[in-house]
Formats: C-alpha cells, structure tokens, sequence
C-alpha cells in the first residue's frame, strides 16, 4: 500500500503539492488525472523518492521511503519520468538491461536476460533492439524507458504520462501491458493519464489533481462525470455512456 | 475491482510474451529475429581494444628502444623512468576525465578545463612566492608533492562539491563557470607573479610546464600506487558509473545512493588529476581528447568499455607521441603542445556541436 501523509512540496514560495494525503491500497491500476501544473509528476517524484518533500512523508507497506535503503527500494518501486533525456549514447537494449541494476548490479544473470527479452518483446521493441535512443522516434523511445521499468520487476509501478507520443494502437497496448502487470502479477500500478478516456477505461481508480490538491478520487464511474469534471478542469465536458463505459467527448 | 475490456487482452497474448515475472522464462527469444540477437557493437568493441593495446605495446616499445645512443642500460633505465610517468598521467588524466564526465553528465567538461590547471599554477606561485627559489629547493621533493597533492586535493573537492553538489546546472554555465574561475585563479596568480624576484620567476615558469622528464622515482612509485588503488577502486564500480550516466532521477530510481556516490567519485577524481598534475604539470585539453576519442571509437557509454579504451588511447597518444617528437624527430618539449592544440580543437568543436544541437 502506498500510504502519502500530509506532504508539501514547494518550488521558492510557490506550493506545488499542498498537504496532500492519499492511500492507494495494493494492486490493481490508480490512474492520476488533473490540468497541467496540477502537481502530478511532483507528487510522484515525491513519492518515488526522486525529490524531498517539505513536510509529510510517504510510506510503503508502512515503511518510509525516504528512510529505506535505495537499494531495497529500487527492488520494490519502479518510476519512469515524464521527461526523458540522457547525456549518453545507448541503445534500446543496454538501456533495457539497466533496469535491471538493482538486482544484478551489472552482472546480468540468465534470469536478468529472461526478464530483459520479456520487457523488449512486451513493448514491441524486437526490431529496435541495437538501435541507439537517439535514433528512434519520441514513441519508439518513450516505449524503451516503459520496458526498462518493466525490467525492474517492482510490485510497485510509478508511470508518468507513459501515452506520450504513443499512436493509437501502441497506446492502448501500453494500458493492456498495465491492466495486465496489476491482474496477472498482482503489481500495483499508478499512471499519470492526460487522456480522461484511457483512465476511464482502463482503471480501477481515478485520483483528479488540481493545484496542488487532490480534488476527487473514486471509480471511473464517479469521477468521469460532467460536474466532477468541471470542478477539476473548468470546464464543461459532454460524458456519454458508450458500451457500457463512460466516455468524455472533449474533442469539440 | 472492475473488469475493464477482458476480452481483447487475448489477441495481445499473440503478439508479444508474458509480462516479466519470476517465473516467466526465456518464451519470448523465440521471437526475436535470429540475426539480431547478438550486439553488433561487440565486435567492434573487441577490434578496437585489441588494436590499442597493440599500438600501446609497440608505443611503449619504441619509446624505449628507438634510436639509442651510448650505454644501453643508462638510457634505458632514464627512458623507463619517464615512461613511467608517461603512463601515469596519461591512464590517471583518461580515467578521471571519463568518471568526472559520468559524473557531471556531459562530454565537454573536464577536471582541468573546470580550473584546475588554474589552481595548480597558482599553488605552485604561492609556494615560490612565500618560501622564494632558493628555500623552495631547500624542501625535498616528496614533501612539495604531498603538498601539493593534499592542498590540489582539498580545494578540488571543495570546488566539485560546490559546483557540482547542488542542482543539476546547464553545461554551458559550468563551462562559463570554469571560464571565469579560471580568469579569476590566474589573475590572483599574475598579481603574486608580478611581486616575484625576475630570478625566481624563471625557476617558477619551468615548473609550471608540463614535463615528464626527470621525475623523481619515489614519487613515481608514490603516484604510481596511488594511480593503481584509485583505478581498482574505479574499476569496481564501472556498472555502478553506467547507472550515474543516465542521470541522478534514474540512479536514485535503480537503488543508487547518487549524492554519496557522486561526492566519493569526485574525489577520486581529484586523486588522480592532482597526482598527475602534481607529478608532471598541468595538461588541459589531453583527457578531453582521450575521452572522446574512446566514445567515437567504440560507439559504447558501458564504463567496462570506455574507461580501458581511453586508458589506451591516452598511453597511444601520449607514449606514441612523445616517441616520434624524440626519437624521431628530436623535439621532445613539443609534445604537450601538439596535445593541447589538438585538445583544444576538439573542445572547440564539441562546444560548436553541442550547442546546435539545441
Ligand atoms: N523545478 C521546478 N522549479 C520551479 N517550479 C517547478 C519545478 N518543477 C515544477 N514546477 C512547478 O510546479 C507545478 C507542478 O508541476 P508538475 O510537473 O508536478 O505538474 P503536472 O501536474 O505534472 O503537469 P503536466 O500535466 O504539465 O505534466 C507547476 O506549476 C510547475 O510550474
Ligand atoms: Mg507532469
């Protein structure tokens, strides 16, 4: 269980997290919705230990992360960024196989390869493989950094905007891959979503951001609402039921 | 919990494997193409460090064999002596460069181009300055280098701390910080040099020249201890620098400890930049050179790969060169320049490259 207690984060005078506290219970998929500068990749930088927080803390299972050993933690929580930018060449592979560092510590294993050849072959990366990040497209490379935290094989799964620049087929593939890591291997997956449509359909639990708060959390079927949308976006926004799921019509 | 879309998880079970689990074996190479299982680069990789170490034995060799005259076992035990120090600085400058640009995250800067050369002249003007020539020959040769190495040492991690401890900055500030540290070191050193005795100051300007000849053997053996335990230490760690590369979030991410990590590397660093300057003088632009030389040549970021490979390069350009300005050409004293013109360009150039990249 992710348990965030009372944390506050602040950039100079400007509070970016405010007092947010938040219990998200083991497995199934948490997808984190909100306008931009909302404060979600903040608070999930803070909560993967990427940046201190001011106040409050983050626990998981009940231990403190910022207190946990690194190491221990990066077998049990895996984070991938929003941004994604490296000083040095590699490739789709060697990339790959890092994710793997906490367990191998660089002495890749038989089993180290097996979960490296699953991850690359999960995100549809076969061709790729041999080719340097910088060669491929800004989807073909936001899916290497997805299959290198999918490498790490943590019961934990942080994952901001991992849609990004995804076509429509890979995209919907991505929240296969996670529908599937929290139903089949009962990890514990949280998605930092833009698209309100991709959460709806895909998650067991909605938590809406705004400045700095959390506005609303519930079901898909709570919080894809006209009114609740409102209150998050500002903004009116038609929701129609369509095959049994709730879709939001904002493309007009 | 709800049940969103179970039906079409089966048509993806078609075309890709199992989600990675403990017990997910190796299902899924089967259906990688065949031909692409094995790293092109390896190859490449075993080429290039092969031919360097042969370049480096036959440097090595005609550096102490080419063109001797007069007793054999004079010339040969003066030759080994600065080949010694020739291979002390070049593997301390190209592993310290390598880590430092792990480290720092960028392929420009380097240790000497952050001022340390700078601080180097400027400890040894302050030496002069206070103990003048004549009492600075008085002190014997290893304690000016313990000096020297303790204060080099001191004020490097003290300045890598403070640059380099806090947020992550743009390379092009740091490169203006360097640049105006290093205005600032060597206008402090001008205003001490002024104020030194005409005499004193060609004692001073002799040492301020990189020179790898008559380099006192106890401090050989010294600097070369001190150059083998960092690099051990170093070595031990290549993986660990693969993780530092990708950036202090994905460090943090993979379980590395970065902010002690970092700090304890830029140490070392400063070991072995102020082991070589102190032994030999400062060479700005040579592990630039190495270092860059290393990544184009092997195409690879794997430290198992760079760290050797620019060790290499650096005793083939080093060793190599200064073999053909001496006994080649007769122009020995030349070599330094040569480095740093050469060193300069490259540097040049990266900082052109880099910034159109943006
Ligand atoms: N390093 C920083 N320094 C100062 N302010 C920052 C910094 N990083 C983020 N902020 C501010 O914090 C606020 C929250 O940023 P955050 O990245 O968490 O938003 P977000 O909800 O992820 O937005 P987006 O949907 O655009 O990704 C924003 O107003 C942003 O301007
Ligand atoms: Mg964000």
């Amino acid at each position: 269980m992710i348990t965030v207690e009372q944390v506050t984060k602040r950039y100079g005078t400007t509070v970016v997290v405010d007092d947010v506290s938040l219990e998200l219970p083991r497995g199934g998929v948490t997808s984190v919705i909100g306008p931009n500068g909302a404060g979600k990749s903040t608070l999930l930088s803070v909560v993967a230990r990427l940046l201190p927080a001011e106040s409050g803390r983050v626990l998981l299972d009940g231990a403190d992360v910022a207190r946990t050993p690194g190491r221990e933690l990066a077998r049990r929580l895996g984070v991938l960024r929003q941004d994604n930018h490296l000083a040095v060449r590699l490739t789709v592979r060697d990339l790959v196989t890092l994710g793997r560092y906490p367990y191998s510590r660089g002495r890749t294993t038989p089993d180290d390869v097996a979960h490296v050849d699953a991850a690359v072959a999960r995100l549809d990366l076969g061709g790729l493989e041999h080719r340097y990040l910088d060669e491929l497209s800004g989807g073909q490379r936001q899916r290497a950094f997805v299959a290198m935290v999918m490498a790490q094989d943590t019961e934990y799964v942080l994952l901001d905007e991992p849609l990004n620049n995804l076509d429509m087929t890979h995209a919907r593939d991505m929240m296969r891959t996670v529908r599937r890591a929290a139903d089949e291997l009962g990890r514990t997956v949280v998605v930092v979503l833009h698209d309100v449509n991709f959460a709806s359909c895909w998650s067991d639990r909605i938590v809406a951001m705004r400045d700095g708060r959390v506005e609303v959390q519930g079901p898909p079927s709570e919080v894809i609402d006209t009114d609740v949308l409102r209150r998050v976006y500002d903004d009116e926004i038609t929701v129609r039921e369509v095959d049994g799921r709730r879709v939001a019509l904002y493309y007009t | 919990m709800p049940e969103p879309l179970r039906l079409s998880l089966d048509d993806a079970d078609a075309r890709s494997g199992p989600v990675s689990g403990p017990s997910s074996g190796r299902s899924t190479g089967a259906l990688r193409d065949p031909g692409d299982t094995r790293d092109p680069r390896g190859r490449r990789v075993r080429l290039v460090l092969l031919a360097l170490v042969v370049l480096a034995v036959v440097a090595c060799a005609a550096f102490l064999l080419l063109d001797v005259q007069g007793a054999w076992s004079y010339v040969l035990g003066l030759r080994s002596r600065t080949l010694g120090a020739l291979l002390v600085v070049a593997l301390a400058i190209a592993v310290s460069t390598v880590v430092f640009q792990t480290v720092t995250e960028n392929r420009i800067l380097t240790p000497s181009i952050m001022g340390f050369d700078a601080l180097y002249v400027l400890v040894q003007t302050v030496a002069v300055f206070t103990l003048g020539a004549v009492g600075l020959s008085g002190v014997p040769a290893p304690v000016q280098f313990g000096v020297t190495l303790v204060v080099m040492l001191g004020c490097s991690v003290a300045l890598f701390a403070w640059i380099f401890g806090a947020a992550r900055r743009s390379v092009h500030l740091l490169v203006l910080v360097g640049v105006v540290l290093g205005v600032l070191l060597r206008s402090l050193t001008a205003m001490l040099q002024r104020m030194i005795d005409p005499n004193e100051f060609q004692v001073l300007q002799a040492r301020l020249f990189a020179s790898f000849t008559g380099v006192d053997p106890a401090l050989l053996g010294v600097s070369g201890i001190l150059l083998v335990g960092t690099c051990w230490w170093l070595w031990r760690r290549r993986h660990e620098l693969d993780v530092l590369a990708l950036g202090r979030p994905n460090a943090v991410a993979l379980g590395v400890e970065h902010r002690r990590r970092v700090m304890t590397l830029l140490v070392a660093v400063s070991l072995l930049v102020s082991v070589s300057t102190a032994l030999v003088g400062p060479i700005t632009f040579f592990g630039l050179l190495v270092a860059n030389l290393a990544y184009v040549l092997t195409g690879s970021s794997k430290h198992a790969v760079t760290l050797p490979t620019a060790a290499l390069t650096a005793v083939v350009v080093l060793v190599g060169g200064q073999a053909v300005l001496d006994h080649v050409l007769s122009m020995g004293t030349v070599l330094s320049v040569v480095i740093e013109l050469c060193g300069g360009i490259v540097f040049i150039v990266l900082l052109v490259a880099s910034g159109r990249r943006r």
